[in-house]
């Protein structure tokens, strides 16, 4: 066998942060080939080397038997590598075939030749059965076509090698099946494949090898057949970690389900919502944002002491739901009635309201609405609690030093440093910081998007007990997550969306992944699911 | 303590580079134009720390750059580029002089003052806090919208003196009231007698502090300083976004309006058409130079009133418009350079 | 009112008309590779002194014009340098340059002709100055080029493979990035075309009035930044904006030279308030590039 991929010596870093030290890589041809790791351990610097985007410190790059003369994008793509970045390289106003040709455009006449890229898509869309309209633009397409765009692209420069960034981040279960097989595919027809992730059932169902990276150095370069997903874990994190029952047969087990149903379940909080009083009551919630329809019909309560969580592909509707119950977005029609006795329609209040009356959020994106960066952590810390620390005209330090000092023991952030920029925070703690502040607001409806993105296995499991302590306490809790095991490990109940409408709902215990998934990607409700989420 | 230094000096490389190359460039510039540069320096420092009216005019021309250093510093740090201090300092001084010259000729001085500056104050409040809302309310960029309202002022400023107040045969206004006066230093210090320099100057840290304790210590300057490095996120944490840019800029522009204090109490005694000379222009390379520091604005200020009024001393040798250059020159290597080093911090 | 309809008042409109259609059109190449120009108005200082410098050293109007677009790209240069080099905030290193093309402006013009506030007459291309009206606007030279580029702009945007690299630059920067697109060239070229233009549009102010004046660009290059934004950073959508602010500039000075009742500082802010007003009125309608300003 020829080798495809070979790096040798990989070092990188950013600053006093080490990316990637040392690491050697060796992928045959016509394999797919996994490489794994926790979130920072390096991945996608790695593979962002590999591609030419990144520029390594030190060590050598060889492409199906060829050193890159640079270290461009441009260089690796000539030979035969492309990559499909896990956030999408595509230019979202132009169209299909304008982001095809891009860098590599067709002409004719000196003018750029649109025909001819609108038959390329065709060309390239036909001999991999994957449809996509040439003249749509991509900022109309869904999440999955983009990425189809994305791996268009990739064969259309003639990539014999591919590298996919995490790309089953943003996809339902359906999709993720179809895409593995995709990759199969590629690899039987003498294409190679490497593949980003941290899902170990994916990798055990799609790899022939497996590299794991931890803390930027290679631990392990494994035969998939040979392992299982307990060593690959403990490979990752670097201590065994509990797998409940290691079965022999990997590939249709996920540990991380069963791990979290066992969790949900020992909260023992798994009762209906009827039993509790409603703390949030959406009625008929309706939102159209760049002219269509994000949400639609959208009614549900939760109940105080009950976590909702919200299942579904990317760009459904969650984050809007989301936006527009923290009040970051005007203009929804129809009411969200929140509180016991002291009612009132959070539509109408403005955000500082909201927080008053009892509203807490833990915005999704953590970088954009969470955390200034450029603030000390102390400073963060005390928005949208400003009259907590004495008069405004002259804010307290001791109180805000105080306050910093109690949150961050609480909530085990390190350093310990209220002084420390925000910026300089790994994932983990500055998610901690966000849900330290939201948490000691004392909220009665805690707002949650996507807690744990971005944030390392040690830190996931202390951000979930955080989540189900403030259950225990009586706080509502809607939670967003693109991850599914976390939405079971967690949830009272699961709602699933697609396109801006609540398409099924299932009970702890009861929920079916097969089924939620393809509530995700639009099959109508089944008799099964409550109607709680249609229209009263 | 050391990374505290370790910043501290980082954050002085920057206004350090921008400094050290106007100097270089308005060493060639004396070249070009046919003199010695130690001769211009020399003559540059003796015409003005070097006699007591001299040092009497650097603090006079200082004040004014406090002013508009602070106009430009308080919506900077609120994620504002306001570059309409020129229009601000305009509605300030015609507002103290209206107000002034229509005072009763016996209102007690303390009255009379605290009416004017308070007059001054809120006139520029009102004219900066425009392009505030329209940025807060439409998204209108308030560069563009501070540079058009800098030219609707004048042409007001100049046709409600010219058409209603002007004194005969001249473009200023009516005398204010001897009790809006405010006292020269030069009747307490013989050595600045001749200078404009007033107790206007005494003004200087107390605005200074007040605005370093209002960013540093109080709730508004949170909600204030978190609008400018994050709007997302303070608006996530329910800072009323619009209205924290709208009274960063209003208060930016009160501090333009309080350069008719020193022009009108302190100085003239009226308004006059056209005084304002770039004192708005020059606020913006004050307040970068300091980064957007209040007490580091006091220091720019007097670098920047030393070539102001240096500029008069080198006349003869060179044409003053050099002075203009070198403030040029320092505001745009001050903004480079400092990007480059937040990226080193970003970086680290 | 009729004379807002003679072919006076058309062939002024036009003929104002022309320095802001150069400058928003140099603006659009800018920004839609992603950086924010502030500076047009100092292009359009540094162009107009570029070409009283060069037609006065030279006594041609041609060695004027290269002079002028010398004299916009060297501002040009220094906004790539430090924007797209050093990554500094575009809007003070803009706004600082702006002042500094006037101060460089005036000391020169003191050094040179001992003036504060004007060169002495050099030649344009109007050089007889007998031919008014129509013929005199579709002989000059800079004329046919603004009519010229602004036919071609549109094309080199949107069909050329400079256009679209250009674009996804401003657009998405890192996806052009990752197919081997050098962001850093195509973001200084797209600044260096802004300098050409917005020089050229210097050139017309100092040609059209045979001198030099001190500040003579007079927040032109800030009214054709509303322009650009107002016409949605399409080169035919910021020329159309470009002609309703010239039309408020034709209208004053008509007014001006009837001599109505309205006071002359009203009609002098005319533009400027018709430009506050249309950038406020639009700018919820416009969508900027999206990394415009953005790093990468």
């Amino acid at each position: 066998m020829s080798v495809a991929v070979e790096l040798r010596g990989i070092c990188k870093a950013y600053g006093a942060l080490t990316a990637n030290r040392a690491v050697d890589l060796t992928v045959d041809v016509g394999t797919v080939h996994a490489i794994v790791g926790e979130n920072g351990a390096g991945k996608s610097t790695l593979m962002r080397i590999l591609a030419g985007v990144e520029v390594a410190d030190a060590g050598t790059v060889r492409i199906l038997g060829e050193s890159p003369a640079r270290p461009t994008a441009r260089e690796a793509i000539r030979l035969g590598l492309g990559m499909v970045h896990q956030h999408f390289m595509l230019v979202e106003p132009f169209t299909v075939a304008e982001n095809l040709v891009l860098g590599h455009e067709l002409l004719r006449a000196g003018l750029l030749d649109l025909a001819a890229a609108r038959k390329a898509v065709a060309d390239v869309s036909a001999a991999w059965g994957l449809e996509v309209p040439a003249d749509a633009r991509v900022e109309d397409l869904s999440v999955g076509e983009k990425q189809r765009v994305e791996i268009l692209r990739v064969l259309y420069q003639g990539a014999r090698v591919l590298v996919l960034d995490e790309p089953t981040a943003v996809l339902s279960p359906a999709e993720v099946t179809r895409l593995l097989a995709m990759l199969r595919r590629f690899a039987a027809s003498g294409r190679t494949v490497l593949i980003v992730t941290h899902k170990l059932d994916e990798v055990m169902a799609v790899a022939d090898r497996v590299t794991v990276l931890r803390r930027g150095e290679r631990v392990g370069d494994l035969v998939t057949m040979q392992t299982s997903p307990a060593e690959l874990a403990h490979l990752m994190v670097g201590r065994p970690v509990p797998m409940p029952g290691n079965r022999p047969d990997p590939p249709d087990a996920d540990p991380a389900i069963d791990e979290s149903i066992a969790g949900s379940a020992s909260g023992g909080s798994g009762a209906s919502a009827g039993a509790r009083p409603a703390i949030l009551t959406l009625d008929g919630l309706g939102l159209v944002a760049g002219g269509r329809s994000a949400l639609a019909g959208v009614s549900f309560k939760v109940g105080a002491g009950e976590i909702v969580g919200i299942a579904g592909v990317i760009g459904n509707g969650q984050s809007e739901l989301l936006d527009v119950l923290g009040g970051l977005r005007a203009g929804a029609t129809g009411t969200v009635q929140f509180g016991g006795s002291d009612r009132v329609n959070l539509l109408t209040l403005s955000v500082a309201e909201r927080i008053r009356a009892g509203v807490a959020h833990v915005p999704e994106d953590r970088a954009d609405r969470g955390l200034v960066a450029d603030f000390t952590v102390a400073e963060n810390l005390m928005l949208g609690k400003l009259r907590e620390f004495g008069p405004w005209y002259a804010l307290g330090r001791t109180a805000v030093r105080a306050h910093a000092d109690a949150v961050l023991e609480r909530f085990d952030v390190r350093p310990r440093d209220p002084e420390a920029q925000a910026s300089t925070l790994s994932g983990g703690n500055a998610q901690k910081v966000v849900l330290g502040r939201e948490i000691t607001r004392s909220p009665r409806l805690l707002l949650c998007g996507q807690p744990t993105r971005g944030v390392d296995i040690g830190a996931v499991e202390a951000i979930h007990a955080q989540l189900r302590a403030l259950r225990d306490a009586g706080v509502g809790i809607v939670l967003v997550s693109a991850e599914l095991t976390e939405l079971l490990a967690l949830c009272d109940r699961i709602l699933v969306m697609h396109r801006g409408r609540i398409t099924g709902e299932f009970l702890a215990g009861e929920a079916d992944l097969d089924r939620i998934g393809e509530l995700m990607l639009g099959a109508t409700a089944a008799p099964a699911a409550a109607g709680i989420g249609g229209p009263p | 303590m050391s990374p505290k230094l370790a910043s501290l000096l980082d954050r002085l490389i920057a206004p350090a580079l921008a400094l050290a190359l106007a100097m270089a460039i308005g060493h060639v510039l004396i070249l070009v134009a046919g003199a010695s540069p130690p001769e211009v320096f020399g003559a540059l420092l003796a015409g003005t720390w070097g006699n007591g009216y001299g040092i009497a005019q650097v603090l006079f021309k200082a004040t004014p750059l406090v002013f508009t250093g602070l106009a430009v510093a308080i919506p900077y740090r609120a994620g504002l580029f306001n570059i309409g201090a020129e229009g601000q300092v305009v509605a300030g001084a015609l507002a103290a002089g209206f107000v002034g010259s229509h005072l009763p000729t016996a209102a007690p001085a303390l009255v009379a003052v605290t009416t004017c500056v308070i007059a001054a104050f809120m006139a520029g409040a009102l004219w900066g806090a425009l392009p505030g809302w329209l940025r807060g309310r439409f998204g209108a960029h308030e560069v563009i919208t501070s540079i058009m309202l800098n030219f609707i002022a004048m042409a007001l400023a100049n046709w409600v003196v010219a058409d209603f107040l002007a004194q005969p045969q001249t473009l200023h206004t009516a005398a204010i009231v001897d009790g809006a006066r405010l006292t020269r230093l030069g009747s307490w210090l013989p050595a600045f007698r001749g200078s404009a320099v007033n107790t206007a100057l005494f003004l200087v840290p107390v605005v200074v502090a007040g605005t370093a304790w209002l960013l540093n210590r109080t709730a508004t300057g949170h909600q204030l300083r978190s609008v400018g490095l994050g709007a997302r996120v303070a608006e996530a944490s329910g800072v009323p976004v619009a209205r924290v840019q709208t009274l960063a800029m209003a208060l930016g522009g009160g501090m333009a309006g309080m350069v008719g204090v020193n022009f009108v109490q302190g100085y003239k005694g009226y308004f006059e058409d056209g005084f304002s000379g770039g004192v708005g222009f020059m606020g913006i390379a004050v307040a970068m130079l300091a980064r957007a520091e209040p007490w580091l604005l006091i220091p720019a200020a007097l670098l920047f009133a030393t070539l102001s009024q240096g500029g008069l001393a080198i006349n003869a040798l060179v044409p003053k418009e050099i002075v203009d250059v070198l403030v040029a020159v320092v505001l745009v290597v001050a903004a480079a350079a400092g990007a480059r080093s937040a990226r080193r911090e970003e970086g680290s | 009112m009729s004379a807002f309809l003679s072919g006076v008042f058309l062939l002024q409109l036009l003929r104002i008309a022309v320095p802001y259609v150069l400058a928003a059109l140099g603006g659009t190449f800018s920004e839609r590779g992603g950086v924010i120009n502030i500076a047009l108005e100092g292009m359009l200082l540094a162009g107009a002194f570029g070409y009283v410098l060069a037609a006065h050293a030279s006594g041609s109007a041609w060695v004027g014009l290269l002079g002028g677009v010398l004299g916009g790209e060297v501002v040009a240069i220094g906004l790539a340098a430090a924007v797209v080099r050093l990554r500094a905030d575009a809007i003070v290193v803009g706004v600082g340059l702006n002042l500094l093309a006037l101060a460089v402006t005036r000391f020169l013009l003191k050094l040179v002709w001992d003036s504060s506030s004007n060169s002495d007459r050099v030649p344009a291309f109007d050089a007889d100055n007998s031919a008014v009206g129509l013929v005199a606007l579709v002989t000059n030279p800079v004329f046919l080029l603004t009519v010229t580029l602004l036919a071609l702009s549109p094309v080199l945007l949107n069909r050329t493979r400079f256009g679209l690299r250009l674009r996804a630059c401003g657009e998405h920067p890192e996806a052009a990035t990752s197919v081997g697109i050098s962001v850093t060239t195509y973001r200084t070229a797209g600044v260096l075309l802004s300098g050409m233009f917005a020089g050229l549009g210097g050139v017309w102010l100092a040609a059209s009035q045979h001198q030099f004046t001190d500040g003579m660009s007079a927040g032109r290059g800030y009214i054709a930044l509303a322009a650009m934004i107002t016409g949605r950073w399409s080169p035919l959508g910021a020329a159309a904006a470009c002609l309703l602010f010239a039309t408020a500039e034709a209208v004053q000075m008509t007014l001006q030279g009837q001599g109505t009742g309205i006071p002359t500082q009203f009609l002098q802010m005319l533009p400027h308030v018709v430009t506050l007003v249309t950038l406020v009125g639009f700018i919820g309608r416009s969508r900027a590039p999206r990394a415009l300003g953005k790093a990468r």
